[in-house]
């Protein structure tokens, strides 16, 4: 049962332009209250699209569209080419850090390896020395080596984030889904882990979907964005959807979005929504 | 204060209780539940689901008043208490904080429940005694049937479903995103929770339970991260805990559960002692 092994060392090259992920006329709605409708987006291979918008305007719904966790309710999702299912290898999945119980008798490197297989039934004897390759190397491309060791809760949340992009990455996925990993990162770590995900993009063609509410520490890698507001979205680059009439429509209300030193900053938003300051 | 401890520690006619056939039943059934009890104790550390174990025990123990107050056999009352109980608290699911209330809940009434049934029995008293404290006579050769079958089970479910199981409980949210069924497993181990629980019940009583489903598993943390490892260590200590403990406990004719708990809290103690000196501390970030 153990997952098929390309070669251990370097990612498989992607060959075809087909795009990595695709939505067509998807919509999800709860009995009668729908999240969005019409959503259609393509990303291609090596493509970063930022997720942004408010809670509750159906960011982690679209997460869980794509992990397969979750149906549409019309339209289609594709990624690689085909209709996503629980556990698929063809997608990474990056969670926000959160704090793990010191005294949890995990490794950083169990943490990895369970990413690669531990939605596999069995003991899983057979293939480990293939399995314990390709831990080393995912470990060893996110700098985290030395504390493959230790025990998870003991580690800083940043390199725990490290180990996540590790864990994301090993099972070699066409798509990393990023959701909210930077939150509560410091700026130092923010910048390792997103330059972990660039250079798995440049370096793989992996298409990258990072869900975020900031979109400044990401903003030198977005190719486009798509911008989720109460059932109202804008897909397009960052000049295009990241304008005060742009935002103004979205959120129906008076938004500034202002460029301070290459950071945007986006004033006015009502509290229930979105409210970013240049922190 | 010496007199206590020889009848504590005395070895007197050691060799000839060794040779009953009921010390053999019970070393048996002890170093079964020792295996299961140890591969089952890391997960449940893992989880924090020391007090849902505890809890479990209690039904179990209100189960088995059941059973010897209408005659059927305590095994089988204990058995279906704690599935029963294991079933509710899986069903809670994983939000930590409803969980331990109702498991305070449920457990201060069953363990009422228990009081009163056994309050109505008129049976031998040593049975009463024998659920909350646990002793060796408990085991019979039927016991050692169900244990064993339920022992393969067990373990069966585990080597099946270990690694699904490890992921859920040490890294729910990314597992749920891979496509575990998180809360399918949350039903599934607190039903073999259940099943081992019932098992302990008898031999060191519904009291002491931890001891040998939760000590060896904390105890096996603190030293190692490695989760094999940790099971090995659980294994190791539950078996020397329980083993020792009924061997420890026959010449002076006391509940084993004594012994057990002793022995497992000393390993226990070992294990933060070599971990001090082992690493220092870091400060948790």
């Amino acid at each position: 049962m153990a997952a098929p092994v390309a070669s251990p060392h370097l990612p498989r090259q992607r060959s075809s332009r087909e795009p990595a992920l695709s939505l067509r006329s998807a919509r999800v709605s709860f009995g009668t209250r729908t999240l969005w409708d019409g959503l259609d987006l393509d990303v291609a291979p090596g493509e970063f699209v930022a997720v942004l918008g408010p809670n509750g305007s159906g960011k982690t719904t679209l997460v869980r569209v794509l992990l397969g966790l979750l149906a549409l309710s019309a339209g289609e999702v594709r990624i690689a080419g085909r209709t996503p299912r629980r556990g698929s290898p063809s997608i990474g999945y990056v969670p926000q850090q959160k704090a793990l119980d010191p005294d949890l008798p995990l490794r950083g490197r169990d943490l990895v390896g369970l990413g690669l297989d531990g939605h596999l039934l069995g003991l899983g004897l057979r293939g480990r020395r293939a399995r314990r390759v390709r831990v080393d190397a995912a470990l060893a491309a996110v700098g985290g080596s030395a504390y493959a060791d230790a025990p998870v809760g003991r580690l800083s949340g940043g390199e725990q984030q490290r180990l996540r992009v590790a864990q994301a990455l090993v099972g070699d996925p066409d798509v990393l889904l990023c959701d909210e990993p930077l939150l509560s990162l410091d700026l130092a770590h923010q910048r390792v882990v997103t330059r972990l995900i660039d250079e798995r993009r440049c370096a793989a063609e992996t298409a990258v979907l990072f869900v975020t509410h900031e979109i400044n520490p990401v903003l030198p890698l977005v190719d486009r964005i798509l911008y989720l507001v109460g059932g109202r979205f804008r897909i397009g680059a960052t000049d295009e959807v990241m304008t005060s009439e742009v935002l103004s429509e979205l959120y129906r209300t008076e938004v500034d979005v202002v460029a301070v030193r290459g950071r945007l900053v986006v004033v006015g938003a009502d509290a229930h929504g979105h409210c970013e300051s240049a922190s | 204060m010496k007199d206590l401890l020889d009848r504590l520690l005395t070895f007197e006619g050691l060799g000839e209780l060794l040779a009953q056939p009921f010390v053999q039943n019970a070393l048996i059934a002890c170093a079964v539940l020792g295996l299961v009890a140890g591969l089952l104790a890391p997960l449940i550390v893992s989880r924090g689901m020391a007090f849902a174990v505890h809890g479990t025990a209690e039904l179990a123990f209100t189960g088995g008043a059941a059973a010897l107050l209408t005659g059927i056999g305590v095994g089988i009352g204990a058995v279906a208490g704690a599935v029963v109980a294991g079933l509710v608290f899986g069903f809670l699911g994983l939000r930590q904080r409803e969980r331990d209330s109702v498991i305070g809940v449920v457990l201060a009434f069953g363990l009422g429940l228990g009081v009163l049934l056994l309050g109505l029995y008129s049976g031998r008293a040593s049975n009463k005694f024998g659920l909350l404290t646990g002793s060796i006579v408990s085991v019979d050769s039927t016991n050692l049937v169900v244990l064993g079958v339920i022992a393969v089970l067990v373990t069966a479910v585990l080597a099946v479903l270990y690694r699904p199981l490890l992921f859920a409980s040490t890294d729910p949210d990314v597992a749920l995103a891979r496509g575990v069924p998180v809360r399918f497993l949350s039903l599934l181990f607190a039903v073999l929770i259940g099943l081992t629980t019932a098992l302990a019940v008898p031999i060191v009583g519904a009291i002491l339970v931890l001891s040998v489903m939760i000590t060896p598993g904390a105890a096996a943390a603190r030293v190692t991260a490695n989760p094999l490892m940790a099971t090995i260590l659980a294994v190791l200590l539950a078996e020397v805990a329980l083993i020792g403990g009924t061997v420890l406990s026959l010449a002076p004719a006391l509940p084993i559960s004594g012994y057990v708990a002793v022995i497992a809290f000393l390993g226990y103690l070992g294990c933060r002692l070599v971990a001090r000196f082992r690493r220092p501390r870091i400060a948790a970030a």
